[in-house]
């Protein structure tokens, strides 16, 4: 599915991930986690193609082509899906016409019919229980005046919408209380699937007793530092990030 | 205001102008238009050292000469051509080239006690009662073009309803001007007597030369009268427009303004209202200016009296090299505690060459107020534009969806669905960037 090949990122002079390499498998569910300032933010943005960083180095190849080479728009199209950190309010846009325009852009893309707006709505309900949301929240302005935990479902509900190849989680748990981190959670490990793969990047173990993943990285210094199973992220939890950073250096 | 003498054209050539004025056998407003026109002669249009218009240079007006039109001389208008302007279900006054035409208006219908005609009419029919009001909320040294406009306004509309009258439609008014050179110079009085409430729209269009427009409107709200007045800017691209609303709020009486600047090559608009005890005033705007275009927004609120409530908004949006102004006053007096005002002005510039200037001033002597304001001058959230494409939409399409949805603001705001409808589609075909489909909505 995903596949990162000594992959160098500079911001501006300076670089930030240092040689990451990593390959994502269809249907697997990676988890990259690290201490602050390891690149791991870096990496989701990098992935989904943000602006003002630089690779000095290296590829990443998804689905047999070069990510890197492509749009932001047209990774998006082409199923990576990045759920942000923090979500952009953007007034005067509502979540629904936002859904239905990215939806086509995609079906669009693909050669597919576009939906037309009765079936999307139709659509849009279903998935919409999924995250436990409110219908009102279609009809407000894209994530304005929306709360942390109601932003992280938006954005999951809107790769239910999409149903992506490649979902990147950036520290979806980050501002969600324990209930909150439920639902969110639910509603990604309903989209798991054969053919779908899952990079969730997280600071803390939390997240992981909730979305079970199959690989855990441990990235540090702008590199992967060590990978195991999921038993990696509880020794973590138990001995913080240290010893690994010191094993690095 | 300098002292200097100021040399103009326009009384020279307006010097035989009075036979195509409206109440010529009307001896206090040939006194009144004689004081203006000796005020006019001393001061001549705004010039940029004048505060209220340093930054809106009006010179090119002397260097072009917008000559008086006679009634015999306006242009053929078909009313097919103003459909797409006319809402229907409405009283319509049609002004053509600053004359009222009699055969485009529609004004059938009208209740017995509503008064909906032209200046000239009225001044023939009810003087007596157009003198009650005129030049009571603006006089002729306002600036130069009141004066002007006192002087010389050609024609006009006047309307007066009595106490308690709710307008079951929404009175049209559209300006159109049909020539080159032409000056279309027209006034009107809107009066509300106690808790009566209308809905006005005014339009104004015109052909694609280089022509001028200068409308003063003089509006009197009573007690607890409420008017709601959308102004629909919409001239041609190479056009002159001045235009002014002064309004007289009795004690409890609402005005709501929506002010909608997409068109002509100059724009000024005032808005001036005086507030009375518990008077509420809000103000919209929405201007879109690309190219060379430059549309300057000045309004000014006083609260006279305590209780009174003020909202306001203006946006504006700016593509290539055009230049926007707003100056937002609001002055509240010793006496007016418990004032309630809020201003905001948003500026987007699409382009590194477009300019907005923005000024609000605040005056303040009474100490037991609410007053806030905000303005903002800056790009389109480049966050937003990626997190956009990061679902699939494309740059330009980002772009064009954050920019509307920016300006769309002001245009939900209209209440009149019609209305709401006409502009939105004016919104879109203004729009600065191609390719937005409704669809969106």
């Amino acid at each position: 599915m995903l596949s990162i090949e000594n992959l160098h990122v500079s911001v501006g002079d300076k670089p930030i991930l240092n040689g990451v390499n990593l390959q994502i498998n269809a249907g697997e569910v990676h988890a990259i986690m690290g201490p602050n300032g390891a690149g791991k933010s870096t990496l989701s943005h990098v992935l989904s193609g943000k602006a003002g960083y630089t690779v000095t180095e290296g590829k990443v190849i998804y689905k047999g082509q070069d990510l890197l080479e492509m749009a932001p728009e047209m990774r998006a199209r082409e199923g990576v899906f990045l759920a942000f950190q923090y979500p952009v309010e953007i007034p005067g846009v509502s979540n629904i016409y936002l859904l239905k325009a990215a939806l086509n852009a995609m079906r669009k893309h693909q050669g597919l019919q576009e939906v037309d707006a009765m079936d999307f709505l139709v659509l849009v309900k279903d998935k919409i229980k999924l995250l436990e949301m409110d219908e009102k929240f279609l009809y407000r302005s894209v994530n304005e005046g929306f709360s942390g935990g109601e932003k992280k479902r938006n954005e999951i509900l809107q790769a239910a919408v999409l149903e992506p190849s490649m979902c990147i989680l950036d520290e979806t748990d980050s501002g969600l209380d324990i209930d909150a981190l439920k639902v969110v959670a639910a509603g990604v490990n309903s989209l798991r699937a054969e053919d779908r793969s899952f990079l969730m990047i997280t600071h803390y173990q939390r997240l992981l007793d909730y979305i079970k993943p199959d690989i855990v990285h441990v990235l540090a210094d702008g590199r992967i530092a060590k990978t195991g199973g999921p038993e990696l992220a509880l020794e973590l939890e138990a001995k913080g990030y240290n010893w690994i950073t010191e094993q690095v250096a | 205001m300098s002292a200097e003498k100021v040399s103009s054209q326009y009384p020279e050539l307006y010097a035989d102008a009075e036979t195509i004025c409206a109440g010529q056998s009307v001896a206090w407003l040939q006194t009144l238009r004689e004081q203006a026109v000796a005020q006019f002669a001393e001061q001549g249009f705004p010039s940029l050292r004048d505060e209220e218009w340093r930054y809106t240079n009006v010179a090119a007006i002397e260097k072009k000469r917008f000559s008086p039109v006679s009634h015999a001389d306006i242009g053929a208008v078909e009313l097919a051509s103003l459909e797409q302007y006319l809402l229907a279900d409405t009283w319509a006054v049609v002004l053509v080239d600053g004359h009222f035409s009699a055969a485009l208006s529609k004004l059938d219908g009208l209740p017995e006690s509503v008064t909906v005609t032209n200046m000239a009419g009225a001044l023939e029919s009810q003087a007596d009662l157009v003198e009650q009001y005129f030049a009571q909320a603006v006089n002729t040294t306002e600036q130069g073009f009141s004066a002007f406009n006192a002087a010389w306004f050609s024609d006009g509309v006047f309307i007066h309803l009595p106490a308690k009258e709710v307008l079951a439609k929404t009175i049209q008014i559209v300006h159109v001007v049909t020539q080159a050179e032409f000056m279309a110079n027209t006034r009107h009085i809107i009066a509300l007597e106690q808790s009566a409430e209308a809905k006005i729209v005014e339009s104004f269009i015109g052909c694609d030369e280089a022509y001028c427009t200068a409308a003063v409107n003089e509006v009197f709200l009573a007690k607890n009268a409420d008017l709601t007045l959308y102004k629909l800017q919409l001239e041609g691209v190479k056009a002159y427009h001045f235009g002014g609303t002064y309004v007289k709020q009795a004690r409890d009486s609402r005005f709501t303004h929506h002010n909608f600047a997409f068109g002509a090559l100059l724009a000024r608009s005032d808005v001036h209202t005086d507030l009375q005890q518990a008077a509420e005033c809000d103000l919209n705007g929405l201007s879109l200016a690309e190219k060379r275009q430059h549309i300057d927004n000045h309004t000014r609120i006083n609260h006279l009296e305590p209780h009174a409530t003020s909202r306001e908004l203006y946006k504006s949006v700016l593509n290539h090299r055009a230049r926007v102004v707003f100056q937002g006053r609001v002055l509240v007096a010793e006496q007016a505690q418990k004032t309630d005002s809020d201003m905001h002005n948003h500026n987007l510039l699409l382009s590194d060459d477009a300019e907005a200037d923005a000024k609000p001033q605040l005056e303040i002597y009474a100490d037991d107020v609410k007053c806030a304001h905000g303005v903002t001058v800056g790009q389109l959230d480049e966050q937003a534009i990626f997190y956009l494409q990061s679902r699939c939409v494309d740059v330009a399409t980002a772009k064009n969806m954050l920019t509307f949805a920016f300006a769309n603001e002001m245009v939900e705001r209209i209440k009149l669905k019609p209305l709401h409808d006409q502009v939105l589609a004016q919104l879109l075909q203004h729009f600065p960037q191609a390719g937005v489909e409704q669809d969106w909505l």
